[in-house]
């Protein structure tokens, strides 16, 4: 059990930190995402179902959406494809 | 390798998050970045909130099939938190309304432009000369004031 | 010079924060209130989640304050947002994927998002997770076809109305004679999906108006003009 969180921890900290050395706005996002995702794992680990839950639908679902939208408007969307 | 126990690893896992927030707010450049930052630092905040009350030998308070269970954790902070995960994805929203609303009306979102521009819009606002530069351009706000540009 | 003050900054904030959080006595905590409200909590309000019996019938109050700061974080994020002109072309639809699953997705998302609010006293769940499936459930079909405008006004109204239901069922507990936002109509039997008096009532007027509010600023957010 110990490995299990070590692995989750050093990944939820290493896509904390990849958010801000991400060139593309879209993989920060996705890094973001990822924090968000690990970070409900712990809620249910520390014996808050609630909390699991919410962080998952609010941070995971309807933060990403938020900045989705916001970087599509900006114009900051490019994946790096187009020339 | 040493492993450290799983409840000093939660304890870093929370304050690393506040810290690679804060300092990810504090280094950045681009003001959508400073707004991850943000994000990042209420996620770690919340998660330091519930490790607070932490305890390894209680259950989730949630009464399944009618027997009570001795240890329950404790649901206050957790009633908190479910606030302020709330709370924090409305301040988000905002924050993105308003990076919209700053790069319609200044063109960029670079934290160093929009302070230069906000000191010479605030300062042709209050009709005063800016220390810089004689050959900058000046809004024609100063040069036509009495006071006057030289 | 700017990075360095910056830098020393955070050597220091590392410092300072890891001298106050480090005696914080993880996994070995006992709570005093807490331990308190799980054994008065189960007779007094009937409930089976008690984190529900904390957020609705112990911090009511709380709750309420919630909901005045999603309102007025989403009024002002409506505000600030421009609204998109009338002569202009709207996106596309999109691709074969995203329209077949938003059709197969809605009735799904609001079947959720239901039980999630009606059973938030007896499992984990409540008004703000389930009111927040119903946003998406509602968002989703605009993502889908941009061109069709929603109708905003319907949530406004729908939002309005959940919160004044709300302030009503706290204001019916004063005129009952006890605090404002007391649970009423009695506990019922633990673990039925009657139970917990007023709670469910409470919880499904935070469901509606959480899910409309975020519903229209999700709509916003994606109507407004692109920049740059």
């Amino acid at each position: 059990m110990d490995w299990l969180l070590l692995l989750l921890v050093s990944l939820m900290l290493g896509c904390a930190i990849a958010v801000f050395l991400l060139d593309n706005f879209l993989a920060a996002l996705a890094a973001y995402s990822v924090v968000s995702l690990v970070l409900s794992l712990l809620f249910a680990f520390l014996r808050a179902p609630d909390v699991a839950m919410t962080e998952v639908v609010v941070g995971a679902a309807l933060g990403s959406l938020f900045f989705a939208l916001t970087i599509r408007r900006l114009g900051l969307g490019q994946t790096g494809d187009e020339s | 390798m040493i492993i450290p126990d799983s409840n000093t690893l939660l304890l870093i896992a929370a304050l690393g998050l506040i810290l690679i927030g804060i300092g990810g707010m504090v280094l950045s450049l681009h003001l959508l970045r400073i707004i991850f930052g943000l994000a990042l630092l209420e996620s770690g905040a919340n998660l330091l909130l519930i490790l607070a009350t932490y305890s390894d030998r209680s259950v989730a308070p949630i009464i399944v099939g009618g027997k009570i269970p001795a240890h329950m954790a404790d649901p206050i902070p957790q009633a908190l938190v479910l606030t302020a995960i709330v709370i924090g994805v409305a301040v988000l929203a905002l924050a993105l309304s308003l990076a919209l609303r700053i790069q319609r009306a200044y063109g960029t979102l670079d934290v160093r432009e929009l302070r230069a521009r906000l000191d010479q819009d605030i300062a042709a606002e209050a009709g005063i000369n800016l220390p810089h530069s004689q050959d900058a351009p000046r809004s024609p706000a100063v040069v036509n004031a009495p006071g006057g540009a030289s | 010079m700017r990075r360095l003050s910056s830098l020393l900054f955070l050597a220091g904030l590392v410092t300072l924060i890891i001298a106050i959080f480090q005696p914080l006595p993880v996994g070995t905590a006992t709570p005093a209130v807490g331990t308190a409200i799980n054994h008065a909590a189960p007779e007094q309000v009937g409930a089976a989640n008690l984190v529900t019996a904390v957020v609705l019938a112990y911090r009511g109050f709380d709750t309420l304050l919630e909901l005045t700061i999603l309102f007025t974080a989403a009024m002002a994020a409506g505000w600030v947002l421009d609204k998109p002109r009338n002569e202009a072309r709207p996106d596309p639809d999109a691709g074969f994927i995203l329209l077949a699953a938003s059709d197969l997705l809605f009735p799904l998302l609001l079947i959720l998002g239901l039980y999630v609010i009606l059973h938030g006293h007896l499992t984990p769940g409540g008004g703000f997770q389930g009111g927040v499936v119903l946003a998406l459930a509602f968002f989703l079909p605009l993502l889908a076809r941009p061109g069709r405008r929603i109708d905003h006004q319907l949530f406004s109204l729908v939002e309005g109305l959940a919160g004044a239901a709300f302030i009503g069922i706290g204001l019916a507990a004063m005129l009952n004679g006890q605090a404002f936002l007391a649970p009423l109509f009695g506990t019922g039997e633990l673990g039925a999906l009657f139970s917990a008096g007023s709670l469910p009532l409470l919880y499904i007027a935070v469901g509606l108006k959480v899910g409309s509010e975020l519903a229209g600023l999700l709509a916003h957010l994606a109507e407004t003009e692109a920049v740059g």
